[in-house]
């Protein structure tokens, strides 16, 4: 603790105003926008009298629903933050050549590309498929919410108290300057004995709980909740998918919290577990991070797998090719997945015999990938090809994923990586992957389902801009850092000697440029969708005719889902059902057993963000007094036993009896 | 799989309750043989080591690693019930699952960290912390 910068004081800790940066023009207009935008949002929800509404319908939702659509809000969110970091990248790297030093000083530099890389995977991409999972995978094995509907509350608000505490880094203090992973030595005590780690130490391990949490809901909903008559071997391929991701959360998730914690003991306690003396090795922290992060991959991009099967089923009007064989390939690709973590670190000294094992247990997971780029394309030859937009996506993706996956399979080959290691091929090679598998997935899936979360669909025009402004812009972008990487341009670089490189930074700030484009029409198709959602509207419950259970109820689906149990029989549950023209039933229903909204989450995850400023700040008394009052609260809960209420079967009817009136209408009388 | 016999009638809450799996609590028979074959698995690797009736170090160590295993065999099988038949072989799998990754990890980690300890060349600092000055 002799490096701490500042004395700490026994009120404030080691916050002083010091701490806030008054001095960095950037961060000073930032936060002047941040706090008139926020200033107007509270006020209009003050003034229109929403936050009663806001605290009882959303806040303190245990639906599953609902909490799916606060994960991809806050996803989205986190979007426009993490992009912004992007941009100022590419702009500090277009310029910063010759005798420019660009307008980011290296201390800053370091923070903008750690921050955006923390975000990015953390904050959005997980919010976003933990979102679309928590929405989809209730609705598709006919259930009427998760397994601990509670649990998914407070999952979420844990990620979203991570989220917010990385948030206050911008403007309290410093973020990590140690990459998207807080490597040591650099962020070891001595080198960096600012906030900048400890912000995101704290803010992960929030968020890990949520994510962990989370993970062991979903697996137990898929195992515990399914319909009656749904076998595994029934189960939609995105539910296999997402319950194989989850399973992976499950399992990687306490080894990361294990690392972070030992950093933790190493950064607050005087620990020597990554220290370079004292028997520590900084080594140990490389490889538990990546046993982690490996997994991390497939947990983000095994959905999207999934999400793309079921678009490109319901867009050619197919029973997806090879079903078994895309379940037996999930399940290769999630045992597959823990044997690779080395390749993060070939050359770190492993040597021949340890390198070319996990080389090969690289490529060999190349197989199952490749399998299932076959099967979609099966699907889609001689299918009736409807190229509505989540079927833009897939094509995009299949296109844009497979050159990613190559440079993937090249970068496996030791000697290759030797070259390529911690060059910009690199990081164009998992930008390809994400930004092409991860990203465009959830566009699609958020183009896909968007109908049966909110009853009409999304604007086409500006969606095609969405879609064009992403894929044109991600080739442009990172095509010139494939060229730049493979000339030996290293990550991670703030100013570069060579003139002649700066053509393709010039090219690549372009391409971010069309990108923003993209993200702009996003908000754009969202708001004009909503503006034109009567002329959007779909009455039917399955605009897309579609063939898994959630488009057989309404939508929106009613707080219960399906007022009576679906028993399936076959694959593509309700395509079946629609085959054998099933009556949807229209009386003799019965009061329905729901769980109770709570505000246990919100509360537990407030008190969590409040221990993680207080710990990042050395204000032991606060720090105190959140952990007590974390354990009091959250034994507190364990005797409410108000948990669950009957919906009664009167409301029930009602609801059923609107659809009812809504199918027999001539816009709906199509399905 | 047993799940196709069961009627989701209401919600979540009682579908933690209902009785359509063999949640498999054990008999009073099985925790008494559990119980016993732990008090020996206990009580040999004590003798092991109190009478050294193992001629080497290593050989003991083994001996007492090999009974640990046996030791987790028997908490799993006797007091986590853990069977090819409870929750319709779920809990089986997930446990086979758990340690094949906990294997897998250990291992890896063991031979990639000797394998950087024995080829990266010694670094000054670590001459001295390994000899003990400061």
């Amino acid at each position: 603790m002799s490096h701490a910068p500042t004395e700490t004081s026994a009120i404030f800790g080691r916050l002083s105003l010091q701490s806030f940066p008054i001095h960095e023009p950037i961060l000073i207009v930032t936060f002047a926008v941040v706090v008139l935008l926020g200033t107007g949002i509270l006020a209009a929800v003050t003034k229109y009298r929403l936050w009663g509404w806001l605290w009882r319908e959303w806040f303190t939702s245990v639906d599953h629903k609902k909490i799916g659509i606060m994960y991809l809000i806050l996803g989205i969110i986190m979007l426009l933050r993490g992009f912004a970091d992007a941009i100022m990248m590419r702009l500090q790297q277009a310029l910063a050549f010759g005798g420019s030093e660009g307008y980011l000083d290296a201390h800053h530099y370091d923070q903008v590309f750690s921050a955006h890389g923390t975000i990015m995977i953390f904050f959005v991409a997980i919010p976003l498929v933990a979102g679309i999972i928590n929405y989809v995978l209730p609705l598709q094995i006919g259930a009427r919410d998760v397994a601990f509907p509670f649990l998914n509350n407070l999952s979420f608000w844990m990620t979203a108290a991570g989220a917010l505490l990385v948030m206050m880094s911008l403007f309290i203090g410093e973020f990590t300057r140690a990459g998207w992973l807080n490597y040591v030595p650099v962020s070891n005590l001595q080198n960096a004995p600012d906030t900048g780690p400890d912000y995101y130490l704290w803010a992960l391990q929030i968020a890990g709980i949520g994510t962990t949490l989370s993970g062991i809901n979903m697996v137990v909903t898929v195992i515990k909740m399914r319909a009656p008559g749904m076998t595994m071997m029934k189960l939609p391929i995105f539910v296999w998918t997402a319950f194989c991701s989850n399973i992976l959360v499950t399992a990687i998730f306490p080894v990361l919290t294990a690392a972070f914690a030992m950093l933790m003991l190493d950064r607050y306690a005087g620990f020597n577990f990554f220290t370079n003396d004292l028997g520590g090795n900084p080594m140990m922290y490389w490889n538990l991070v990546w046993i982690w992060g490996h997994p991390e991959v497939y947990v983000l991009i095994l959905p999207a797998f999934g999400i793309y099967s079921e678009i490109t089923s319901t867009f050619t009007g197919k029973r997806l090719f090879g079903y078994s064989s895309m379940v037996y390939a999930t399940v290769v690709i999630t045992i597959l997945s823990w044997l690779v973590w080395l390749h993060h670190f070939f050359t770190m000294g492993s040597g021949a015999s340890v390198n070319s094992f996990f080389g090969i247990a690289t490529m060999v997971i190349s197989i199952p990938t490749g399998a299932k780029i076959f099967n979609w394309l099966f699907t889609m030859y001689r299918g009736r090809i409807r190229y509505e937009l989540p079927m833009m996506w897939v094509v995009a993706f299949m296109l844009t994923f497979t050159v990613g996956g190559m440079t993937g399979v090249l970068l496996a080959v030791p000697p290759a990586d030797f070259v390529l290691h911690n060059s910009l091929f690199l990081v164009a090679h998992f930008h390809n992957v994400i930004i092409g598998g991860v990203i465009f997935g959830l566009f699609a899936g958020i183009d896909y389902w968007w109908p049966k979360a909110f009853g009409f669909k999304l604007d086409r025009f500006w969606g095609k801009i969405h879609f064009w402004g992403w894929v044109v812009g991600y080739w442009v972008a990172w095509t010139p850092m494939y060229v730049v990487g493979l000339m030996g341009t290293t990550r991670r670089t703030r100013y570069f000697e060579d003139p002649e490189l700066q053509i393709w930074f010039v090219i690549a700030a372009i391409g971010v440029a069309i990108i923003a484009v993209g993200i702009a029409a996003f908000l754009i198709q969202i708001f004009v969708s909503i503006r034109n959602r009567e002329q959007l509207r779909d009455t039917t419950g399955d605009p897309w005719n579609a063939r898994t259970l959630e488009w057989s109820t309404s939508s929106p689906p009613p707080p219960y889902n399906f007022a009576q149990t679906p028993v399936v029989h076959d694959l593509d549950a309700w395509y079946d059902m629609k085959a054998q023209h099933a009556e949807r039933p229209v009386s003799g229903f019965r009061p329905i057993h729901m769980p109770k909204n709570t505000g246990t989450g919100v509360i537990l995850s407030a008190l969590a963000l409040v221990l993680g400023f207080a710990m990042v700040w050395y204000i032991w008394w606060l720090a105190i007094v959140a952990a007590v009052g974390l354990l009091a609260v959250g034994i507190g809960h364990t005797f409410n036993y108000d948990r669950d209420y009957h919906i009664p079967a009167e409301e029930v009817t009602a609801l059923e009896d609107t659809r009812t009136r809504l199918l027999a209408q001539p816009a709906g009388a199509t399905a | 799989m047993s799940d196709a016999t069961h009627t989701h009638a209401s919600a979540h809450v009682d579908a933690a309750h209902d009785g359509g799996d063999a949640h498999g609590h054990g008999t009073r028979r099985g925790y008494l043989i559990g119980f016993a074959l732990s008090v020996v698995l206990t009580a040999i690797p004590f003798w092991l080591v109190m009478t050294g009736v193992l001629a080497s170090a290593t050989a003991t160590t083994a001996a007492i690693v090999g009974f640990a295993v046996v030791q987790i065999v028997v908490h799993t099988v006797a007091f986590l019930h853990v069977n090819p038949r409870s929750e319709g072989g779920w809990t089986l799998m997930a446990y086979v699952f758990t340690a094949v990754l906990v294997v897998i990890v250990l291992a890896g980690s063991l031979w990639i960290m000797y394998h950087l300890n024995t080829n990266m060349m010694p670094m000054p600092g670590h001459v001295e912390a390994a000899s003990g000055t400061p």
